[in-house]
Formats: C-alpha cells, sequence, structure tokens
C-alpha cells in the first residue's frame, strides 16, 4: 500500500509544504552555493547572510506577507537551518509589536520592518541563563539628561549567545535591570543602538563581537555585547506596560505575566520544530537502512537489507512513532497558545498559568526526546543544529521544575477538596479513588494491551501516582522543618519525574485522541499501530514506574515486550512510505543518506571527492613534513 | 588566582588528592613518569592545541602530521621507546590530536598476523617511518560483518602475485585513518580466490603511494572521505583498487599461506585474522572512552561549583548549582561510572594479557572467552561513556555548546567510538552469543569459563534488603545484578529454545530474539561492572578515605544503574515496589554525600589546563574572563565581516527597492 499510504497520510494531516514556495526557491540560481560541510564557520556566516538578504528582497518582490508563508519560504532559503536575521524576524520585531508603545512602533517598526534596523535580542548573559532576576546589566535613569545609562558592571553580566549580535544587528533589544530614584525596578527591556549606520562600526562606550565557534551554529554570529556608560533617551525603554515618566517615578504594569508571552510563544514553536528535526532524521535514518545491506539473516542469503533487523528496527520505529506524536503535540499546542492568547487579549488571564505550565514541560520533554533520537539516529548536522534546544528559551530541567509546580499546586488544590480542570483533571480522581498501589492488583488485569485508550489511561494513573508520590516526599521534607526552597531541592528529582510522566501522559492522550479524527481506513489503521507503538514502548522503556504502581503486571510487562516486537514487524512494510510522507526535498534534507533515490554510495564518492583536502593530488604537507621527515631518518 | 567558589571546594576533601591519584595511575612512581611526559609535551610549542578550535580540517590535518613527525624527534630527544613506561602516557598528553595513529595499527596488525620473515622485512621500516601504513578494512558498503567484504584478491600462478580489485562502488575502502592523504602503504582485507576458489577474509600489503614523490601508485584511486563529524585531524581515506598486482609474500601469512603452487594452507585458527580487533577494542576503552568521560567530569563539575543561578534560600545569594539535587543527579553518577570504567579497564587489561600470552603460545583456547569480553565491553563502555559525555555537556548549559568549553568535541569524538571498531548493536550481540553458549554448556553441566560461572547458579527468591541502609550492602546489589543478569540471560535462552522447537529457523529466532539479546549481554557487563568495583574497594584496604569515597561512589554508580532500569529488577518480583523506594532513598541521599568531596574526585584525574583545553575546566575556575578573552581570539573577530560589505550595507541602505 506504500504510495497510496504516503498520499493520504499527507491528506489527512495537512502535512502539507507550499509547493509554490518550494519551486520558487529551489529553483532560483540565486540561492545555491558550494555544499556547506565544505566551508569555513566564516564563509558559512557570509552565505547565510548573503542568502538572508536575497531573501527579503525575494519576500518583497513576490509580495510574500503571509507569516506561514515567510516561514516555508525562509526554511527553503536556509534549509531548516538557523541564519543570523533569525533573531531579528522572530524576537526583534514580535517584541516590538506587543511591548512598544505607538510612538515607539512608528519610530522603530517600519525601519526595521525595512531592514535598516536590523536587530536582535540580548537577554542571557554570561553569567545568568534561566534565572531571569539574576541578570546584572543595570539601566540607570538620569532625570537631568532624560536618559538611561547602561552599563555592564562584572565580566559575568556581558550579553552572551544572542544571535545576529557579533557581527550582523545594528540595534538590540537589551533586558536590563531598572533603576531610577535610587531603587532597583526588576528586569525591563530596552532599545538600544549598537553599531553606527552607514559604517557598521560598533559606537562609542559598545563592545560587541563573535563568541566564537560552537558546537553546530557555524552560520549564526551568536554575540557578545558589553556596554560602558552608554546612554539612551528615555523613549528608548519599551513602554507598552511599564513606564519611566520624565521625572524617573515609575509606573508598574497591570500583570507582570505579560511579558512572559514572548517566551511562551517562542518555547510552543520548538515543539514542533523537535517534531520537524525528528521527522528529518528519521527519513534519512530509515531510507538509508532500506539501501544498506549487512551481514546475514539467512546463511548463503545475500546481506538483507538492515531494516529487516530487529535491532535496528526498535532503534528507529520507535522514533518514527515519536516523530508522528509531536506532530500532533504542535499542532496542538500551537492552536492552544492563539486561542489563550485571544484570550489574553480580551483581559482573560485564567489560562495563561496551565498554558504555562505545559509549554515548558511539553518543551523539555519533546527538545529532549528529539535530541536523543537523532543522536540515536547518528546524525551529526541535525543533532548539532537541534540539541541546543535542550538549553536556550529555558534549560529543560528547569523547566520540568515549573512544571511540576503548577502540578503540585494543583495536587494541593485537589487535597484541599478543590476541583482542577484540564490536562490536570485526571488528580480529581486521586481524592475520590485514593489509589494504592498495594490494591489495584485487581484492577489491572482489566487494562487491554492493545487499545490505545486503555494505555492513555495506565499513563494516566502513572503520572497521578509519581504526581502524588512527589507531592507526599515534598511535604515530608517540609515536615522535617526545611525551609520551602531547601524542601523543593530535596525533593526535584521526584519532581522532574512528575513531570515526565505528565508530559508522557498528554501525549498519549493527543496521539490517541488524533486517532479518530482520520477518516481514511488504511491511514487510521496505520497510525493506529504507530500509535500503540508509542504507548508500548513508553511503557516497556518505564517498567518501574508501571510495575511500582501496580498499573500493570509482570505478565503484562512481558506481554507489552512482545508487542511491542510484533508491531515492529507490523510497520515494517509501511516505514519507508511513513517517512516519504514527511516529504522532504533531497535539498532539504542535505543528506546523501537520505536521497529520495536511495543512490547513497555513487554519490558519497562524488561528494568525497569535492573536499577540500582531496583539491590536489598530493597534499602540500608531504613537502612540508612527510617528505623531509623520511630524508631525515 | 583561583576562584574562591572553587578553592572552597578543595579545602573540605575527606582524603589526600594526591594519594587517590597515585593509586589510580598504579603507584606514585607512575604518575611521577606521566607528568614528565606531560610537562615534556606541553611546554614544546610545536604541540600545542591553543587554535586547535578556530582552525579548518586542511590547517587540523597538516597540525596532526606535524605533530606527529615532531613527536619522533621528541621520543629521540627524552630517550622514550616504544616499550618504555612512558609510551602510553604519550597519547593521553596530546589528547590523541596527532596523526599516523593508523600506522600504529599497520604495525600490530604485521605483528600479529605477518610471520618472522615479514615482521623483520616490514616492522623496521615501518619503525623507521620509510613508508606510512594504514589499516583497510570497512568497505563503503559493509563495516563490522567482515565476511561480507567485497574486495577481491586473486592468487595468479603464472606470476606468484595476487591481483587485487574493487568490483564495484560499495567495495571502495571508505574510511581508514591516515589513508585519504599520508599512508604510503596499506593492510587491504579482501576476499581471497586461489584457482577459482574462495577463502574467505585475508589481509595483504599494498602499497598506494610512491616513495618518491607520493603521487598514487598505478591502479590507486585514493583521497580523503570528506568532512566528519569529529576526527578533523585525521585524512580518513578511500581506496579503490583496479588490478593492483603484489608478490605472493604480501599476504601476511604467520596463520594461513598460499603456496607458490597454490595450495592453501591454514596454520591456525581463523579466528586469529580477528586478533587485531580484538586488541583494538581493548585498548581503545581506556583512551576513547574512560579518559574522554574523566575529562567531562572534571569540565562539568568544576564549572557546577563556579556557576551560580537562582537561590535555595531567599536572601541568599545565587546558589552553586551543584548544590541542586537536579545538577548532582546529572553529574555524581557520570563521575562514578568514570570510576567504575577505570577500574573495569584494569581487570580488563589483566584478562588481555593473560589471554595475549596464551594465544603467542598459539593456545587459543582463550579467544572465545577474550573475543566476547572485549566486544561486549567495548560497546557497553562506549555507550555508556557517550551517554555521560552528553550529560556533563548538556548540564553545562549555553556554555557546554560553546567549542571553546571543549565539551562539544569530547562528545563529537567519543560518540565516533560506538562505530568504530565495531557497532556497538553488533558487538553486543557477539558477546550474547557468547553467554547464551555459555548458559546453555553450564545447564547442561559442562565447564564454562570463570567469569560466567555464576550462569549455572540461577537462583529465585526475593532481595532481603529491610531498610534502605541495607542497599549500601555490597553484597546486597551485586546479588541484585546478578539475578537481573541471569534472568535477562535465561529467559532469552528459553525463549529461543521455544521458537526453534516451535519450528521458527534458527537464523529468525536469532533475529526474534535481538533486542532481548542486546539487553541481556548488557546486563552482564553491567554486573560485572560492579562486582568488580565492589572487589576493588574491598581490596583497598590502605587508606581509609580513600576507601569510604570510593564506597560511596560504588554505591552510586550501583544505585543508579537500578534507579534507573527499575523496570528489569521488579520484573519478576526480585525487588519490591517498597524496596524500590529504599533504592531511590539510599541513591538521593548518597548524592549529597558525594557532592562534598565531587571537586576533590575530579581534581585526582589530574588532568592539566593544556591538556583539557577548556575555558570553563581549568584548574582555577576563572571560567568567564576566559571564556571572554578566548572568544576574541576566533577569526570571526579578527577581521572586518566582508558579509557587512558585500550583503548587509546593500540590505541596510537600499530601502526604497524593498518598499
Amino acid at each position: 500500500m506504500g504510495i497510496k499510504v504516503h498520499e493520504a497520510v499527507m491528506m489527512a494531516f495537512e502535512i502539507v509544504i507550499e509547493g509554490p514556495a518550494e519551486a520558487l526557491v529551489f529553483n532560483d540560481p540565486d540561492f545555491q552555493h558550494e555544499d556547506l560541510n565544505f566551508l569555513s564557520r566564516s564563509q558559512r556566516y557570509e552565505q547565510a547572510v548573503r542568502k538572508s538578504a536575497l531573501m527579503v528582497m525575494k519576500l518583497r518582490e513576490y509580495g510574500i506577507a503571509d507569516p506561514e508563508e515567510i516561514y516555508w519560504f525562509k526554511s527553503f532559503v536556509h534549509r531548516g537551518r538557523p541564519e543570523p536575521l533569525d533573531l531579528h524576524l522572530g524576537m526583534f520585531l514580535p517584541t516590538l509589536l506587543t511591548q512598544a508603545t505607538p510612538e515607539q512602533q512608528d519610530r522603530f517598526f517600519m525601519p526595521a520592518w525595512n531592514l535598516e534596523i536590523i536587530g536582535t535580542y540580548a537577554q542571557t548573559e554570561m553569567g545568568h541563563g534561566t534565572h531571569l532576576r539574576g541578570l546584572e546589566t543595570t539601566a540607570t535613569y538620569d532625570p537631568a539628561t532624560q536618559e538611561f545609562i547602561l552599563n555592564s558592571p562584572t565580566v559575568t553580566s556581558i550579553k552572551w549567545w544572542p544571535g545576529g549580535l557579533g557581527k550582523t544587528s545594528n540595534y538590540a533589544i537589551v533586558l536590563a535591570q531598572l533603576y531610577t530614584q535610587g531603587q532597583c525596578k526588576g528586569l525591563h527591556a530596552f532599545i538600544v543602538p549598537i553599531r553606527q549606520l552607514g559604517t557598521h562600526e560598533p559606537l562609542p562606550g559598545i563592545t560587541v563581537g563573535d563568541i566564537g565557534p560552537k558546537f553546530g551554529y557555524d552560520e549564526m554570529d551568536n554575540g557578545y555585547l558589553k556596554m560602558d556608560n552608554f546612554r539612551i533617551p528615555r523613549e528608548n525603554m519599551l513602554m507598552k506596560y511599564a513606564q519611566v515618566e520624565p521625572d524617573g517615578t515609575y509606573v508598574k504594569p497591570l500583570s507582570d505575566k505579560l511579558t512572559y508571552g514572548t517566551m511562551v510563544f517562542i518555547r510552543s514553536l520548538i515543539v514542533g520544530d523537535a517534531a520537524r528535526s525528528l521527522s528529518r532524521a528519521c527519513t534519512i535514518a530509515i531510507r538509508y537502512s532500506a539501501v544498506r545491506h549487512q551481514s546475514e539473516l539467512k546463511p548463503g542469503e545475500p546481506e538483507p537489507q538492515i531494516l529487516d533487523y530487529q535491532t535496528q528496527q526498535y532503534k528507529l520505529f520507535p522514533l518514527l512513532a515519536t516523530a508522528y506524536a509531536f506532530h500532533f503535540v504542535g499542532a496542538y499546542i500551537k492552536d492552544t497558545y492563539s486561542r489563550v492568547s485571544s484570550d489574553i487579549n480580551e483581559g482573560n488571564l485564567s489560562e495563561l498559568p496551565e498554558l504555562h505550565a505545559l509549554t515548558a514541560g511539553l518543551k523539555a520533554f519533546t527538545s529532549w526526546t528529539a535530541s536523543a533520537g537523532i543522536e540515536e539516529c547518528r546524525l551529526p548536522d541535525i543533532y548539532v543544529t537541534f540539541t541546543p534546544s535542550c538549553t536556550y528559551e529555558g534549560e529543560n530541567t528547569v523547566m520540568m521544575l515549573q512544571t511540576a509546580r503548577f502540578l503540585v499546586k494543583s495536587y494541593n488544590q485537589v487535597s484541599s477538596g478543590q476541583r482542577v480542570t484540564g490536562m490536570v483533571s485526571y488528580l480529581n480522581d486521586l481524592s475520590r479513588q485514593r489509589i494504592q498501589p498495594q490494591h489495584v492488583a485487581a484492577r489491572t488485569a482489566t487494562v487491554p494491551i492493545s487499545d490505545p485508550v486503555s494505555l492513555v489511561e495506565a499513563y494516566k494513573a502513572r503520572a497521578a501516582r509519581l504526581v502524588e508520590a512527589a507531592a507526599k516526599n515534598l511535604q515530608a521534607e517540609l515536615n522535617h522543618r526545611r525551609s520551602k526552597e531547601d524542601a523543593w531541592n530535596r525533593t526535584s528529582v521526584d519532581l522532574v519525574r512528575a513531570s515526565e510522566a505528565h508530559c508522557h501522559y498528554v501525549i498519549a492522550k493527543l496521539f490517541t485522541a488524533k486517532l479518530s479524527e482520520i477518516s481514511n481506513a488504511a491511514v487510521r489503521a496505520v497510525m493506529t499501530e504507530l500509535c500503540l507503538l508509542y504507548a508500548l514502548y513508553g511503557i516497556s522503556k518505564n517498567t518501574g514506574d508501571f510495575l511500582q504502581a501496580g498499573i500493570l503486571t509482570d505478565a503484562q510487562i512481558t506481554q507489552v515486550n512482545q508487542r511491542v516486537k510484533e508491531l515492529l514487524a507490523i510497520i515494517r512494510p509501511n516505514a519507508v512510505a511513513l517517512v516519504d510522507s514527511f516529504d522532504f526535498h533531497d535539498v532539504h534534507l542535505g543528506s546523501v543518506l537520505g536521497r529520495y533515490d536511495g543512490n547513497v554510495y555513487e554519490n558519497m564518492f562524488e561528494w568525497a571527492k569535492k573536499s577540500p583536502l582531496n583539491k590536489t593530488e598530493v597534499h602540500e604537507s608531504f613537502h612540508k613534513h612527510l617528505k623531509p621527515m623520511q630524508a631525515k631518518l | 588566582s583561583v576562584n574562591h567558589d572553587l578553592a572552597s571546594e578543595r579545602q573540605t576533601a575527606s582524603f589526600s588528592v594526591e594519594k587517590l591519584t597515585a593509586w589510580l595511575d598504579g603507584g606514585a612512581e607512575h604518575t611521577r613518569i606521566r607528568r614528565a611526559v606531560v610537562e615534556a609535551i606541553e611546554c614544546d610549542p610545536v604541540f600545542s592545541r591553543e587554535n586547535q578550535y578556530f582552525q579548518s580540517q586542511n590547517e587540523r590535518y597538516e597540525a596532526a602530521v606535524r605533530k606527529a613527525v615532531h613527536l619522533q624527534k621528541k621520543m629521540h630527544e627524552m630517550g622514550w621507546t616504544e616499550n618504555g613506561p612512558e609510551f602510553k602516557y604519550i597519547y593521553r598528553a596530546l589528547s590523541g590530536d596527532v596523526a599516523f595513529l593508523l600506522h600504529r595499527i599497520f604495525m600490530r596488525s604485521i605483528s600479529v598476523l605477518g610471520s618472522d620473515k615479514q615482521i623483520a622485512k616490514w616492522i623496521p621500516l615501518a619503525s623507521q617511518y620509510q613508508l606510512i601504513g594504514s589499516y583497510a578494512q570497512t568497505e563503503l558498503g559493509h563495516g563490522t560483518y567482515l565476511q561480507g567484504l567485497e574486495t577481491t584478491a586473486v592468487f595468479d600462478n603464472a606470476t606468484q602475485e595476487f591481483i587485487l580489485n574493487t568490483p564495484k562502488i560499495s567495495a571502495m575502502k571508505w574510511w581508514p585513518g591516515d589513508m585519504g592523504r599520508s599512508a604510503t602503504h596499506t593492510v587491504v582485507f579482501a576476499q581471497l580466490y586461489v584457482h577459482g576458489k574462495c577463502y574467505g577474509v585475508h589481509p595483504f600489503i599494498v602499497q598506494i603511494r610512491s616513495l618518491q614523490d607520493h603521487s598514487l601508485c598505478p591502479g590507486i584511486i585514493a583521497g580523503d572521505i570528506g568532512p566528519k563529524m569529529s576526527f578533523e585531524h585525521i585524512d580518513n581515506g578511500y581506496l579503490m583498487l583496479q588490478n593492483v598486482r603484489v608478490p605472493r609474500e604480501n599476504m601476511l601469512n604467520k596463520f594461513c599461506e598460499v603456496q607458490p603452487d597454490g595450495t592453501y594452507v591454514r596454520l591456525g585458527s581463523q579466528q586469529i585474522n580477528y586478533f587485531t580487533m580484538t586488541t583494538v577494542r581493548i585498548s581503545l576503552i581506556s583512551d576513547e572512552a574512560v579518559i574522554p568521560l574523566m575529562k567531562a567530569c572534571t569540565i562539568a563539575i568544576r564549572y557546577s561549583v563556579v556557576r551560580r543561578q537562582s537561590k535555595l534560600k531567599p536572601g541568599e545569594q545565587e546558589a552553586k548549582i551543584l548544590d541542586y539535587q537536579t545538577q548532582q543527579e546529572k553529574l555524581l553518577p557520570q563521575l562514578a561510572a568514570a570510576y567504575a570504567f577505570h577500574f573495569i579497564n584494569d581487570y580488563l587489561q589483566e584478562l588481555f594479557e593473560k589471554g595475549y600470552r596464551e594465544v603467542q603460545r598459539k593456545n587459543f583456547d582463550t579467544l572465545p572467552e577474550l573475543h566476547a569480553f572485549s566486544s561486549g565491553f567495548k560497546a557497553m563502555v562506549t555507550q555508556y561513556c557517550t551517554s555521560a559525555v552528553e550529560i556533563c555537556l548538556r548540564a553545562c548549559g549555553g556554555h557546554g555548546y560553546s567549542l571553546l568549553s571543549g565539551l562539544p568535541s569530547l562528545y563529537t569524538k567519543i560518540l565516533a567510538s560506538c562505530i568504530y571498531e565495531g557497532e556497538n548493536t553488533i558487538l553486543l550481540l557477539q558477546a550474547a552469543r557468547f553467554l547464551n553458549k555459555c548458559f546453555m554448556a553450564a545447564s547442561a553441566g559442562q565447564p564454562v569459563p570463570p567469569s560466567v560461572t555464576y550462569l549455572a547458579a540461577v537462583k529465585h527468591g526475593k532481595c532481603p534488603a529491610k531498610t534502605k541502609v541495607d542497599f549500601l550492602s555490597p553484597d546486597i546489589y551485586t546479588e541484585a545484578y546478578q539475578h537481573m543478569a541471569v534472568r535477562l540471560v535465561s529467559s532469552t535462552a528459553a525463549k529461543l529454545q521455544d521458537l526453534i522447537q516451535s519450528g521458527v529457523k534458527k537464523h529468525d529466532a536469532w533475529n526474534q530474539c535481538t533486542v532481548q539479546l542486546v539487553q541481556a549481554a548488557k546486563a552482564h557487563c553491567h554486573y560485572i561492572t560492579v562486582k568488580n568495583f565492589a572487589e576493588t574497594v574491598e581490596k583497598l584496604k590502605t587508606e581509609a578515605g580513600i576507601q569510604k569515597i570510593m564506597k560511596h561512589l560504588c554505591d552510586l554508580f550501583a544505585l543508579h544503574g537500578i534507579f534507573s532500569n527499575a523496570g528489569v529488577f521488579l520484573h519478576d518480583g526480585y525487588l519490591s515496589g517498597a524496596q524500590m523506594d529504599m533504592v531511590t532513598a539510599s541513591y538521593l541521599d548518597l548524592l549529597a554525600v558525594i557532592r562534598k568531596d565531587a571537586v576533590p574526585l575530579v581534581d585526582a584525574f589530574d588532568f592539566t589546563d593544556k591538556n583539557l583545553n577548556s575555558a570553563l575546566g581549568s584548574y582555577d575556575g576563572q571560567v568567564y574572563q576566559r571564556l571572554y578573552e578566548w572568544a576574541q581570539k576566533s577569526p570571526t573577530n579578527m577581521q572586518v565581516s566582508p558579509a557587512y560589505e558585500r550583503y548587509l550595507k546593500p540590505l541596510l541602505h537600499n530601502t526604497r527597492s524593498k518598499i
């Protein structure tokens, strides 16, 4: 059923890419260049800038303005890789839109839109990351001149990492501790010019540069920024919410949660990115595994495709199932985000806490899983491009603990007799049923392991049990009269586990819910198999939790392990069609191993011949080092 | 001056760091020699790695060749010899950043597989660098499965030569180090054909480049395979052979020979051909897996006491990130693993040396065990260490991703160790085949090697632990690991038998059990590692302080394994849910205990700052200053970016056309 499934899956899930945009880019000679693998970092940066500049021109030329279309166009131009204008388009412009006053928008937005201003978003400092309150950069208001004086008082306060800061930007939105009338008012955002318009030289008082080579992100000029008594006008503080009046009076914002909106948004994008990166990795690994032959399964027969080995299927198919699962999670978060943000615009903040907790946890869960999966596929390029997402926009452990805070809070609400809603509503059952691990043995016989819905129930029970255990351990530490913070720290390993279990449940639930929306029977069948594999594989990798809580018995675990292996064989015939459905163009994949036509070896040889070390028949080091040595010895 | 957050960690050490270092080195004298080697290498500017992170592949390769050439001079100057006590420290001192490593494998394979006559001819040439060797086994389409190699060597009676050919593209040799640009000769593994009959894979010495002008020999196509995830300094190469003729004497013939009339004579076990790989697998455990993990732990733990983040208590300074339980839970088990694998390496070295003496006497009895051990432990240790290094990298937040932290290059290099010298899954299956065989033999009452006699003692029953303190007893947890290993080996063996008895063909049955077989092989290696750690601690009587902290690390390594693989211990009820909670409690308690000695424990690995080459991990903890200074040296900051004049300027100024 190969190709039919491919088309049907694409239709069912709208895994549609913008055909015209794709053609516009891939057929445009201006966007062609030498294989990036053979370029130095400086050359890669230059290529990326060239393409970004060209991209902006072409977007205007073609009149592409819809954000979704821009997204696809950009992703084709840069083939899914980071680029120096990412922060300008993804952070600088949106922050202006959401946090600038109308007057500020008049001054900055159009120039920025037209790229007279190229901006970045400078938050992280060398010594301070996810814990925003710890940032040290200061902005001190001087009422005499009506200016803010910006300073980087210590080495640790140097802004470090912002993309596009090193070489590209001439402006930055800088997050700094605001001091006015002798008091610290916490973090605020300021629009700071950093380079001279015209010459692009750093302005006096500004030290700016590239932070050097990294693990991936070669084309991005992640930068540092040091400010010494650098003055900007009062009107350069982003003042849609908080304000500093000319005399230095500080006016508080209505809600401090609102400024977190941008980060929630970015985190929700990372979930979608996790799905796409993992899909690319699966596409390459599965296609290659169908081309590569190795050893023998049956004596005397030719070497089989390595995809026929159970161990290879066991490595790859659960990842394939995960890639599909994350697609659905990404779509769900995107929808939820746009719904909640329209509520926020109408002044309703009630869903913000759960959204914040959910995006934090799912960002961590999906980026961890995807990055481990990409590593399993052993794909250096995708790995280094994707894996930093475990750290940026909130370090994952910290993210998990944020989710845990919400879970514990919800648990406590339930314990005190209130009901909770949304994804955590399973906690309501805890008080009614009082799940006792010792007494559930009788109940477990009813978990049929071939039904996704009942597996979701098992995940739910596990999440409930781990949330409860973490909350109780936390309470026990508090009963030992430890300080709140100390007790939290001593329970944090439990808390992270509880968050992971919660996220795992949410993902299994969303995947399962998606099945009923599929009308095409063949697609529903193959998706149900993937969904089962996702759920069962997760159980087999975490058997301890399910056994210990008495959710499943030994015998059932054995069945689960057995069923996982059966599913591998069932999915095998559709494996290539399932990755073809992701519909990555060869150019986008950028992989010799993952080519659609499978002509791996011929192309690998052609590719290697272009390597810089092969530029000359005899390498210069022969004359420099080898020959003199041989002459001497 | 030392950063005071790091300095304070060293004042509270519960043991003498110097004594621990000496013990790890196998005695103070070894420490002295090691430091002398490191000192001599590091004070020589040719060996500097200062600019490594900024260099291109071409520059890295050239530097590695320069170092390799200079090393010959240096050894001569210092009076170091290949058999001297200094030799094994040279590679560590260079951090492996040197060319001609495959030249050494070339020599080793001739020493092991060559006749006395061949050794007498080739080894002096190679040690004098009159030729540069490589080792060409892997092909574009064929890796770990040697029988699948497609390169052919056909014996020509008339000329007494072998004719070597690459019959198709997937048969091209691909990956051998030193072969892309440097090597003049290589050992080629090819299917031997005599009079139309195939005798399997054999090694042949083939000249590939001219000794005069280094140009390629007739019939040879060779070059560099292009950029990789790591090993930028090595010219991994490709090689195509077109009717290349080598004399009959160029087949390495200690164990098999083709006589002038074409008669094929076997002089020993076929397995011996793979003995070079067995030795390489054992020797890479320390250099390529354990030492990189030790370095990663050193960097991550030192950084974690300098880095402060958020507040543990209101009103206080931001806390050292190592004071967070979650950070401890990331790093300290990796530290314990570094120690565990250091000891397992000692154990394997001993086992191997014993085996090697036997092989020299042409007694091949120990080969299956040796082969299984080298395969299983190579796979288990490299896989474990790779994950561990990655955890260290991620535990350093954003700065971990800077190449200047040293962690990405450690990670990419160690990741390769999971694949080269045998892909890990295949190696684990080889170990599993041995375990399965031994289990069947033991069940039938036949003798098995001492390392696996435990498989005969299948015990049912439950773990006797009553409190969380009981889980700090090595007997309790070693027993649990043993039980788990036996259960996994025996249940897989039973399933395999069942399938075969129910009529499934043997190879199909094997493939259907491979996921479990891999699990069983890992469980076996994990058990032996825990047991060996516990025994090592037990034997360590002289130093109370050191024994105490080693005992903690051993407990942590063991309990971490149970905590993170809870399912396999709970599965048959050997541990109860309540006992698993005790394991968790003891495990988490240990983190806080080991936390206090974390910095001294990495200091004891005794890496110099130059060796670590990390802005985050140096001894003085001046993390941020160093990061800032090093970044400014980046070539991207040295020049005005050409991208500005060419692309940014028109973009920034050409507003009209955009609107």
